[in-house]
């Protein structure tokens, strides 16, 4: 009994170790490609390729969730505010929850399944088939020269995707709500522009999506380049680049939204 | 003229999470020589390259490239040094998201402000020298695996080093791609003027076109010679190796308790 | 793929973003209305500000001039400061009467600014004198049902 209690208080305190070991791991390599990011400036060709692959094959996805998402709120919004007379509040409703949250977050959350585990992947495959390793022997860094354009490529697409997301669905909101609804459009876009505020909402919503994209392009490259050398390592490091992100992208939003809008 | 020493090694010892890899190894390479390292799978002999190459630190001992100590340089002497080495890796290594012509050109773009005309003309004449220069327009997904591996070593050789290393060059080639291979590595050895080390286990294709033989086992050397020695050795674990024999020095069975224990044979006896 | 389309690709998908955030800024935000614009401060005691919160606006016949900066409880007078900034495009007379009102029956608080009649204009940092404190709720019901009472009393 005793002897059985130990064993499992060593197994958690074995865990727990591990997870900070691997935790101090993932910060030297972060620490790293932000030093060696130096090539990807000068050389900034590197990074435009790599935003081809995680920016804009990101776009059909995200352009077409956010218009549904947008549209979703609109009847949702629709339905309950109609109920207290206020369905031209509707507009209001769609684009603070779309500017505040959905935007950032679903975008983050897309981005984490279609363009981070192929970042893992690639990495991953890189690696297994020794191009890293080859790479370092040719007198190229593999971190400046393969993980740090990608890293940047993934910070800078992030914000950007988010803001098309928003902006996708704001317009899916209108379409069913002024469109098909028939709400007031005059009313829809007033309600929307004084209820906004540029500051707390959007450039907040904008500083969000900034995180999310260090996070996930973070973890996407570390469990590439920390994947074990063989298929089953590559798909498991993918598996956990989309759960790791996830995780990663909702914890840090409700540290964000904390820190951001507390006051009100 | 007596060969300049190219690549020296001296009573080096490597040890992985404590376990030793390689206890004590010495060799010289000598410019324009074609060297092949044999030994069982996992004996060390990758690791012996990527030591090298200054990938892994030796626990003792030392690997001398043209007079430096490869573990004691600083990052930019090393890369400056890796620079004169070109490694084939098992499977060629090529970049998979760039062309062949591309693989081929990366060295020069990395390192060298050479004009993109010149950089064509070299890189269709390295495609020569291995005979795809047909193909340079193909990516790596369309090569054969002989091909692929021929790409790479025009890679390898993009920048003219003295020290090209191969990581089991023969490995998954069918017969005639084997002996393209070979002839190549021979053939380039001697007309670049530089020192070839092969990591293999391919006894046959290799003792023909090379001019001295490591046998590694159990991390140390266990014999070495010229292809006609070694042909001829009475070494009981070389013979063993050339022969390709089941069971000798190293034995067919990993190491167990009796057969007949482990079948409940001897309970009886007991 | 050629350089060229991917260049073209890459420079579509920035300028898609850009717009997508100039968009959010300019027509779903109120960036035009508010912020970068200059403004001046003013404030304003009032004895109960109801659900009034900062960034609520601030209104003049129904048009945004500007936002609720800041509120403030001043235990020296026993009310509540509200710091308003109001865009330098209007200015008000000295005497303008400040109000909170609320849009429609449970809507926000906004303040509503009636002008007067004074010759001065307010400058940054003036306080405004009159003002007109919430309704609340409550205290109209009490007065009502109060009221009613002392009717039926009466016959």
């Amino acid at each position: 009994m005793f002897k059985h209690l130990a064993a499992s208080i060593r197994g958690i305190g074995h865990r727990t170790i591990e997870g900070i070991w691997q935790l101090g791991h993932a910060t030297r390599f972060f620490l790293l490609v932000l030093l060696k990011s130096g090539t990807s400036f000068r050389r900034f060709g590197l990074v435009i390729r790599e935003l081809y692959y995680v920016g804009v094959l990101s776009l059909i996805i995200i352009v077409v969730s956010g218009l549904f998402v947008g549209m979703v709120l609109g009847l949702q919004g629709y339905e309950t505010l109609q109920k207290y007379g206020s369905e031209s509040a509707v507009g209001t409703l769609v684009a603070l929850s779309l500017v505040r949250e959905l935007g950032p977050v679903v975008a983050a959350l897309l981005f984490a399944s279609r363009a981070g585990s192929a970042i893992t992947a690639e990495i991953g495959l890189m690696k297994a088939t020794e191009q890293l390793a080859a790479m370092g022997m040719m007198a190229v860094d593999p971190v400046a020269r393969v993980v740090a354009p990608r890293f940047w490529a993934g910070v800078i697409s992030m914000p950007f995707l988010a803001a098309i997301f928003s902006v996708m669905g704001v317009f899916g909101g209108y379409l069913v709500t002024v469109t098909f609804i028939g709400v007031d459009a005059g009313s829809f876009w007033s309600q929307m522009q004084s209820n906004v505020d540029f500051r707390i909402d959007i450039l907040n919503g904008f500083i969000k999506s900034c995180f999310f994209g260090v996070a996930v392009t973070a973890i996407a490259v570390f469990e590439g380049y920390d994947s074990p050398p063989t298929a089953e390592g590559v798909s498991g490091a993918t598996t956990r680049t989309v759960v790791t992100s996830s995780l990663a992208i909702l914890g840090l939003d409700f540290i964000l939204t904390a820190f951001m809008f507390r006051g009100l | 003229m007596t060969p300049e020493v190219l690549v020296e090694i001296s009573d080096l010892n490597f040890s992985y999470n404590s376990r030793p890899i390689l206890k004590g190894i010495n060799m010289t390479m000598k410019r324009g020589q074609v060297i092949a390292i044999m030994g069982g799978s996992g004996s060390g002999k990758t690791t012996l390259l990527r030591l090298i190459g200054g990938e892994v630190v030796p626990s003792s001992g030392y690997v001398k490239v043209s007079g430096q100590v490869v573990h004691e340089l600083e990052r930019d002497a090393l890369f400056e040094i890796r620079r004169k080495m070109g490694m084939l890796f098992q499977f060629g290594a090529l970049f998979t998201d760039l062309s062949v012509f591309d693989n081929v050109a990366f060295q020069m773009r990395e390192h060298t402000d050479l004009p993109e005309s010149m950089i064509r003309d070299l890189v269709l004449m390295k495609l020569h020298a291995v005979g795809l220069r047909g193909a340079h327009h193909l990516m790596p997904a369309e090569l054969s695996g002989g091909m692929a591996r021929r790409v790479a070593l025009a890679r390898s050789i993009a920048l003219d080093p003295m020290l090209i290393m191969y990581d089991e060059p023969f490995t998954g080639l069918d017969p005639i791609s084997l002996g393209v291979i070979g002839s190549l590595i021979r053939r380039m050895t001697d007309t670049l003027g530089m020192t070839s080390v092969i990591v293999t286990h391919d006894v046959q294709e290799s003792l023909k076109i090379v001019d001295y033989v490591y046998f590694i086992a159990d991390g140390v050397i266990a014999a070495h010679g010229t292809p006609a020695e070694v042909r001829d050795s009475v070494t009981p674990f070389v013979h063993q190796f050339v022969h390709g024999e089941v069971d000798g020095p190293v034995p067919f069975h990993y190491p167990a308790q009796s057969y007949r224990r482990d079948l409940n044979l001897e309970k009886a006896l007991v | 793929m050629q350089r060229r389309t991917l260049d073209f690709w890459v420079g579509l998908f920035v300028m898609t973003g850009i717009a997508a955030l100039m968009f959010l800024s300019l027509k779903v935000g109120n960036l035009d209305t508010y912020g970068i614009a200059d403004s001046y401060v003013v404030k304003g005691n009032f004895d109960n500000i109801g659900g009034l919160k900062t960034r609520a606006p601030v209104k003049s016949s129904g048009v945004v001039v500007g936002r609720v900066a800041d509120i403030q409880f001043s235990t020296s007078t026993y009310d509540a400061i509200v710091t308003m900034n109001i865009d330098s495009r209007y200015q008000f007379p000295k005497d303008t009467f400040a109000s909170i009102l609320t849009a429609g029956l449970l809507g926000e608080q906004y303040i509503g600014l009636a002008a007067g009649g004074d010759e001065v204009m307010l400058k940054e940092g003036d306080t405004i004198m009159k003002t007109n404190s919430a309704m609340v709720l409550e205290e109209m019901i009490g007065r009502f049902l109060f009221d009613k009472a002392s009717e039926d009393n009466d016959f």
